[in-house]
């Protein structure tokens, strides 16, 4: 996956505030590349900056071999020469225009013929099963629908990029659910790369052949799904993909214990790399804890706070010493009451510095 | 109980509020139309049309007809332009010229008509004679007393109606859905013309058709300027009609008549606006909120920036200053000179003239008055309105729709049919027939804030007050009082600012000793008294500016 789209070095600064800082990746033919990350965290700057909304402060951004932004080569394409398909969080389909007129807009923009037009509006159409609806104005579609003429508008012209901005996070959940897996199929019959922002992680994940991981504009890690699941490359990725548990440990020259006076269970050791730290955080997922006897000297004690159960899993809060944690149970297996002490082992634990 | 004794405090209330609407809005209008239809014991049509088809009513009706229309389709072009250079534009000083633009609410415009009849009358303004005696004209280079002159004076006046609707509507508009326009590859003109003009196309047309309703039944500026060469509109021939015949049948009759007219164009105006609006209002506006997209003006950017600047000079700067100036003259037709100018106008009509003295007390009393009650009144038929649900609302809703469909001149024509002694009270020469009829024209104004101050305030709050052991006038007076204040307040000064230079309605009312501020510069300025009109003009500007200013210090406080 050679790249085709390609950001060098791009960087946005409001006044004092960086929001994008030096950002570099490429994205291939065909690949669906994900950014997630908290609101606020320069992800959809980014793709504004790749769309062409917005101005860089440093950097390139190139489209095959076409230089699309330089503000060091004094180079910039406008949004409309840059021939992207975009998808908006609100929409925005136009209500004094038919379902069958917003979706032929960009293809009147480009003066092709009246019957091309209409056979790639119907195409369109029919890819996102709008055709019922051609006459209507979008105002009287639901938010999927609002959605799917959206989409549908996007893919008219065939682009080689599709930009899409949380389109999903002003849908109902079972329906966000369900578009997911419409917009995969699109890609898959049309072939072209998507940028996705989002900050859901899970429509990160069933989406994307990689995720990039931004925070307060700088990139976290990127990579497969799998690779950002299993093995986060800081505490910040790790609280953002899935469930976790973070302990502080309390490290004094050779010795470390947890806040309480709670000992490292036996065999525990703090990395070699964290040798130099005070304080570091010992990461877990709730799913990947098992329970031990209560006296095992490999694991790591606590009493039962709390036990709820919702349905398929049941639900733990530990108390550790003077920090709580979470864990959870397939329903069928027995497991200790509240009240009662408890051993537990982490199944892939990971360590972070405590401030990532 | 409980319930049984607030049902009751709720007929009252109701009751008050049909009463009030009914004696002051609702009783003059019908007898209006009473006394058009009506003639000696029958109903009688074809009267009316026969006094229609006279020329001279016949006239105003076709004059007010082109001069609204040329007005309204002036403005709607002025204010849409400059709505959209000073929302979607790159131009420079922007926000300092979106105040600017509203200036022209403020000032009242037969003060500016007066003006421009200084600067542009054909023989003896200003820039006439300016282009005739310097550089070799032979006649005036533009004529004032004409259909052009009085609709260019009314659309100085009255664009910002559109103005102000269109930039609220491009400022709110959601700029995803100009972006996903070009991103599909329109530029921007395209995009102006096939996505943003016509997605806020409803706010045009519904600022259009307030001007046009306010320039059916505007009395100023045909007044000041059309007299010349016998131009003259609806409101200008009742009020010649009622003042010259000193109140005859016939021509109460003739002026009951046009006042008909002006109902029933006024209630399809508003008729078709709510049409438009509640059809063709798109939700257009959006969730997240980045920075719109400004069109680069390039070349175009200075030419166009010069092009404000002297629009606002020419049009708000110049007739200001020249009212000043002429105010301070002691003979008017001497140059301005430091020699010619003093402040001895302004310290005789405020210290000495009684005419003045008397017309800016009459204003500011009757002023204070009609909005203080206008502001109770208007809030307590507002709560009817908006938050009760009681038997009979439905008449309340539709007399409530009533003051805003009522032109002044047709108000000041019921006030004097209902109370100059046919049904046992005679207020006609008093101040008190002033009062009332200010009541009426302003009630439209009170209704609309405090309803809007009134949708804010959600049910729940008063049923958690009542829930607390609150009575039904203990969650009144401590919770919705305090909470619809601000629309109090706003209904007060929308009231307050207006009547101080009002002229529509008091022309038609006055009395020698009930002058108000408007009646006095207009009827100075009739009789040629040009520099202390000018002067009481000036004074009225100020107090208008000051008072302007003072409350928009308020406001902003209040929203920070």
């Amino acid at each position: 996956m050679a790249g085709f789209v390609r950001l060098i070095g791009v960087t946005k600064r409001f006044g004092d505030v960086t929001a994008v800082n030096n950002l570099n990746y490429e994205i291939g033919k065909g690949e669906c590349f994900s950014m997630l990350g908290p609101s606020g965290c320069g992800k959809t700057t980014t793709l504004r900056m790749v769309a062409g909304f917005e101005d860089l402060t440093e950097g390139e951004v190139w489209v095959g071999d076409q230089l699309f932004s330089s503000p060091a080569k004094n180079h910039y394409t406008p949004p409309e020469k840059r021939n992207f398909g975009m998808v908006f969080q609100a929409f925005a389909v136009w209500p004094h225009l038919s379902v069958y007129e917003n979706v032929a807009f960009p293809l009147r923009i480009r003066k092709l013929s009246e019957s091309e037009i209409d056979q790639r509006t119907m195409d369109a159409l029919k890819a996102t099963n709008l055709v019922a609806a051609k006459d209507q104005s979008p105002d009287y579609l639901s938010g999927g629908g609002k959605q799917r003429v959206a989409l549908a508008r996007a893919l008219a012209i065939n682009p080689d990029v599709m930009l899409l901005d949380e389109p999903l996070s002003s849908l109902d959940p079972h329906l966000r659910e369900e578009m997911r897996f419409e917009i995969k199929d699109l890609q898959m019959k049309y072939g072209f790369s998507i940028i996705y922002v989002t900050h859901d992680q899970s429509e990160a994940m069933a989406l994307s052949d990689r995720i990039l991981v931004m925070k307060l504009g700088v990139v976290q890690q990127i990579d497969t799904p799998l690779n950002i699941y299993n093995n986060p490359a800081n505490k910040f990725v790790f609280s953002f993909i899935g469930l976790s548990n973070f302990l502080a440990v309390n490290q004094d020259g050779s010795s470390a214990q947890l806040p309480g006076g709670v000992a490292l269970p036996a065999g525990v050791t703090v990395p070699d790399r964290l040798a130099g730290e005070s304080v570091v955080s010992w990461a877990s997922r709730p799913s990947e804890i098992d329970f031990l006897p209560a006296d095992d000297p490999t694991g790591l004690h606590g009493v039962v706070n709390r036990k709820a159960f919702l349905g398929e899993i049941i639900d733990y809060q530990i108390q550790v010493g003077e920090q709580t944690l979470r864990v959870q149970k397939g329903r069928r297996d027995p497991g200790p009451e509240p009240g009662e002490n408890c051993a537990l082992r982490f199944l892939r634990p990971f360590w972070y510095k405590e401030d990532e | 109980m409980n319930t049984k004794s607030s049902f009751g405090v709720a007929q009252i209330i109701l009751f008050l509020s049909i009463a009030i609407l009914v004696v002051v809005v609702a009783f003059p209008v019908l007898l209006i139309l009473f006394n058009a239809f009506w003639v000696e014991d029958h109903f009688n049509f074809s009267g009316a049309i026969e006094i229609l088809k006279e020329p001279e009513t016949f006239k105003a009706l076709i004059n007010s007809l082109i001069i609204a229309g040329m007005s309204t389709i002036g403005s709607t072009i002025v204010g849409t332009f400059f709505a959209w250079l000073v929302t979607r534009t790159d131009m420079p000083h922007k926000r300092f010229m979106k105040s600017m633009f509203l200036v022209p609410f403020m000032l009242p415009s037969f003060i500016g008509a007066m003006a421009w009849k200084m600067l542009l009358s054909p023989n003896a303004g200003f820039i006439n004679r300016f282009f005739m005696d310097n550089l070799g004209f032979d006649g005036p280079i533009f004529n004032l007393y004409s259909y052009y002159g009085i609709s260019a004076v009314e659309v100085m006046y009255l664009f910002p109606f559109v103005f102000i609707q269109v930039c609220g509507a491009l400022e709110r508009m959601d700029p995803t859905l100009e972006e996903s326009a070009r991103i599909s590859g329109a530029g921007l003109f395209t995009i102006t013309r096939k996505i943003t003009i016509p997605l806020v196309l409803p706010s045009i047309l519904s600022g259009a058709l307030l001007i046009m309703l306010y320039s059916m039944a505007h009395f100023g500026t045909v007044a000041v300027l059309g007299i010349e060469n016998g131009i003259y509109n609806i409101p200008v021939l009742i009020y010649e009609r009622i003042h010259q015949s000193g109140g005859s049948f016939e021509s109460i009759r003739t002026g009951t008549v046009l006042a008909t007219v002006l109902v029933i164009s006024a209630a399809c105006i508003i008729w078709a606006q709510r049409k438009i609006l509640g059809s063709g209002h798109y939700q257009i506006i959006g969730g997240k909120s980045f920075r719109p997209m400004e069109l680069k003006l390039r070349g175009l950017k200075y030419p166009l920036m010069f092009f404000c600047f002297a629009y606002i000079a020419f049009t708000i700067v110049l007739p200001t200053v020249v009212i000043f100036l002429v105010g301070g003259l002691s003979t008017y037709g001497l140059s301005f000179t430091p020699e010619n100018l003093s402040l001895d106008n302004f310290k005789f009509i405020l210290f000495e003239y009684d005419v003045t003295r008397d017309a800016i007390f009459n204003s500011v009393t009757l002023g204070l008055t009609a909005a203080i009650i206008t502001m109770f009144a208007g809030v307590m038929i507002s709560y009817v309105i908006v938050k009760m649900d009681v038997k009979g609302k439905g008449i309340l809703e539709f007399l409530g729709m009533l003051p805003f469909s009522v032109p002044g001149s047709v108000i000041a024509l019921g006030v004097i049919l209902a109370w100059s002694g046919q049904f046992g009270i005679n207020l006609y020469n008093t101040v008190w027939i002033i009062l009332v009829a200010y009541i009426a024209r302003y009630m439209a104004f009170s209704l609309k804030a405090n309803s809007a101050a009134l949708e804010q305030v959600h049910d729940s709050l008063v049923e958690a007050s009542r829930a607390c052991g609150a009575t039904m006038w203990q969650s009144l007076k401590d919770i919705v009082l305090p909470l619809v204040k601000p629309g109090m307040f706003a209904a007060f000064f929308l009231i307050f600012l207006p009547s101080l230079r009002e002229l529509t309605v008091s022309i038609m009312l006055y009395a020698p000793t009930t002058r108000t501020i408007g009646v006095a510069i207009y009827t100075l300025n009739e009789d040629g008294e040009t520099v202390i009109s000018c002067a009481l003009a000036a004074i009225a500007l100020i107090i208008i500016i000051v008072g302007q200013t003072v409350i928009n210090h308020f406001t902003k406080k209040e929203s920070e």
